[in-house]
């Protein structure tokens, strides 16, 4: 069973009295890209931040690379090699782009850092051309490529992001799904959440789908495209 | 205008600004990091000025008359000891009160105040201490009648001040320590997701707040070498302004709202009356809020998203 890299076992979360996530089951095996869909407000970032305890399952485990993390600290998630692109990138305003990918480095030391940060130019080379400038001041799209960067800086294990191509142009969405395709290939685990199914569900393997709160349907990336209920509710029905 | 007084009055202006400048650090750190004013930051000064007092006659009891030994080991020792209070206040005041409405931690901060007050009080006694005099001493600049002079205190005080406001900003804006303390202050939920411990981060800087106090507490009590268990409060409440007439949340804005309130007070004094130094201060205070309200240095709680 713990072969999973990730395993979220019957968990339920809520905030106060509202109940966000009801039994929820899913798993990320190593080397995989899993998604997860669903309509805004099903409960996908909250299942994310549960991961790290913001809100605690109240029900149910966590375990990841086979232990359990249920209940420990936020900041002890961030140092067991799994980062996070949070929704809304939450990239530091006030700090430069440089000191921004500095921050990722955090959970393993800056041995490595000049190294992953010329990587993370290559790779997002926006990112160079603005390194000195403060990061609230970059469009929305290299706002994301550096909270991309900023997760990858501590070379993650296990990259978790909430919904990366939200609120940007098609073209920028493309070049972000291209780059997660580039990390996966390179040995990194995904688990992506999305609103964006279609191109969630080409970019995975598996996807799993989220209504209310539960999880309502799982399968390959393939089986979900053709599934007639995927197609109707999350990919415009044709 | 009769230059020398002038000259004095910016001597003596600087000396109390820099002052101001290093407790008002203390505010604005711990608000730009948890957003709350720290009420017994002004008797963490107070504490500071008893331990200087306390340690100089230690050492004199055992016959060390070396000046410079003497500031160094006071100066080390009071950090300590006060950085140990700052500490220990965050724990007892704050960190409980972490998930609290905002009220209840301010209360809290001002209970921990009256304590600290009322324990010197009765530990210390009431009445008025005094440390002699250990670097006497004086540049004398202009004739034999018109004159005004900087004390060898005033220069170590000055000199001491800015390179201890240097060095903080060294670690602030160059250090792993303080991008983790600015991470914390802008953003702690993604901040604790990267891995930092915001608490930890949080007590840091309690003690870096209290460190400078302790500074400008010993540095205070050599210069003018009387205080008593209240001087905590008006001194708190001037730094307080010179934090919010900077910026507050912004560092050299704590140190420019210092400089700036240290001389207006001091020239007032020397030109206009001292009774209304105060009144003057905070009528300044006013004013800039009325068409500044975010300080001379601190930005508008606007941010791009």
């Amino acid at each position: 069973m713990s072969d999973y890299m990730l395993e979220i076992h019957q968990i339920d979360a809520s905030y106060g009295p509202i109940q966000a996530l009801r039994n929820v089951s899913m798993n990320v095996s190593e080397g995989e890209i899993v998604t997860l869909i669903g309509a805004n407000g099903a409960g996908k970032s909250t299942l994310l931040m549960t991961i790290f305890g913001s809100p605690r399952a109240s029900k149910g485990y966590i375990k990841y690379q086979g232990r359990d993390i249920t209940n420990i600290a936020m900041h002890e998630v961030g140092r067991l090699g799994i980062a996070q692109v949070p929704e809304g990138r939450r990239i530091f305003p006030a700090m430069t782009v440089e000191e921004n990918l500095i921050m990722g480095t955090l959970p393993i030391g800056d041995e490595h850092m000049e190294e992953d940060r010329e990587k993370m130019f290559v790779m997002f080379p926006r990112l160079k051309e603005r390194r000195n400038q403060r990061a609230g001041t970059l469009s929305g799209g290299e706002q994301q490529m550096l909270a991309i960067g900023r997760a990858l800086m501590s070379r993650p294990k296990l990259l978790l992001l909430d919904e990366p191509s939200l609120g940007l142009a098609p073209l920028i969405v493309k070049q972000i799904l291209n780059s997660l395709r580039d990390i996966a290939a390179q040995g990194t685990t995904i688990f992506l959440v999305e609103q964006n199914a279609n191109h969630a569900l080409r970019l995975a393997d598996r996807g799993y789908v989220l209504v209310n709160g539960e999880i309502r349907l799982s399968g390959t990336g393939e089986e979900l495209l053709v599934n007639p209920e995927v197609r109707a509710a999350y990919l415009g029905g044709h | 205008m009769e230059f020398h007084i002038l000259g004095q009055q910016l001597v003596n202006g600087l000396a109390l600004g820099s002052i101001y400048g290093l407790i008002a650090v203390g505010y604005t750190m711990v608000y730009g990091i948890i957003g709350m004013i720290n009420f017994a930051h002004g008797d963490v000064y107070m504490i500071s000025a008893y331990i200087t007092a306390i340690c100089i006659a230690i050492l004199s009891f055992f016959g060390i008359s070396s000046a410079a030994f003497l500031i160094i080991i006071t100066l080390i020792v009071t950090i300590v000891i006060v950085s140990l209070y700052g500490w220990s206040i965050e724990r007892i005041a704050y960190k409980p009160l972490r998930n609290s409405p905002r009220l209840a931690p301010l209360i809290s901060a001002i209970g921990v105040s009256l304590v600290l007050q009322n324990y010197v009080q009765v530990s210390q006694g009431a009445k008025t201490q005094a440390v002699p005099t250990i670097l006497p001493g004086v540049f004398r600049f202009g004739t034999e009648t018109d004159f005004f002079q900087i004390t060898y205190i005033q220069v170590l005080l000055v000199v001491v001040s800015f390179a201890s406001m240097a060095l903080l900003t060294y670690i602030i804006q160059k250090t792993s320590l303080g991008r983790q303390c600015r991470a914390v202050q802008q953003d702690p939920k993604m901040a604790a997701i990267l891995g930092i411990n915001t608490d930890r981060i949080i007590s840091t800087v309690f003690i870096l707040g209290a460190a400078m106090a302790a500074i400008a507490g010993v540095l205070v009590t050599l210069n003018y070498g009387s205080f008593d268990f209240s001087v905590g409060f008006i001194t708190g409440v001037k730094a307080f302004t010179a934090a919010v007439l900077g910026g507050i949340g912004s560092l050299p804005g704590a140190m420019l709202g210092g400089i700036i309130l240290g001389m207006s007070e001091s020239l007032f004094s020397g030109f206009v009356n001292t009774d209304y130094k105060d009144v003057f201060a905070f009528s300044l205070l006013v004013l800039v809020l009325i068409f500044r309200p975010s300080g001379l240095l601190g930005k508008p709680l606007v941010e791009k998203v």
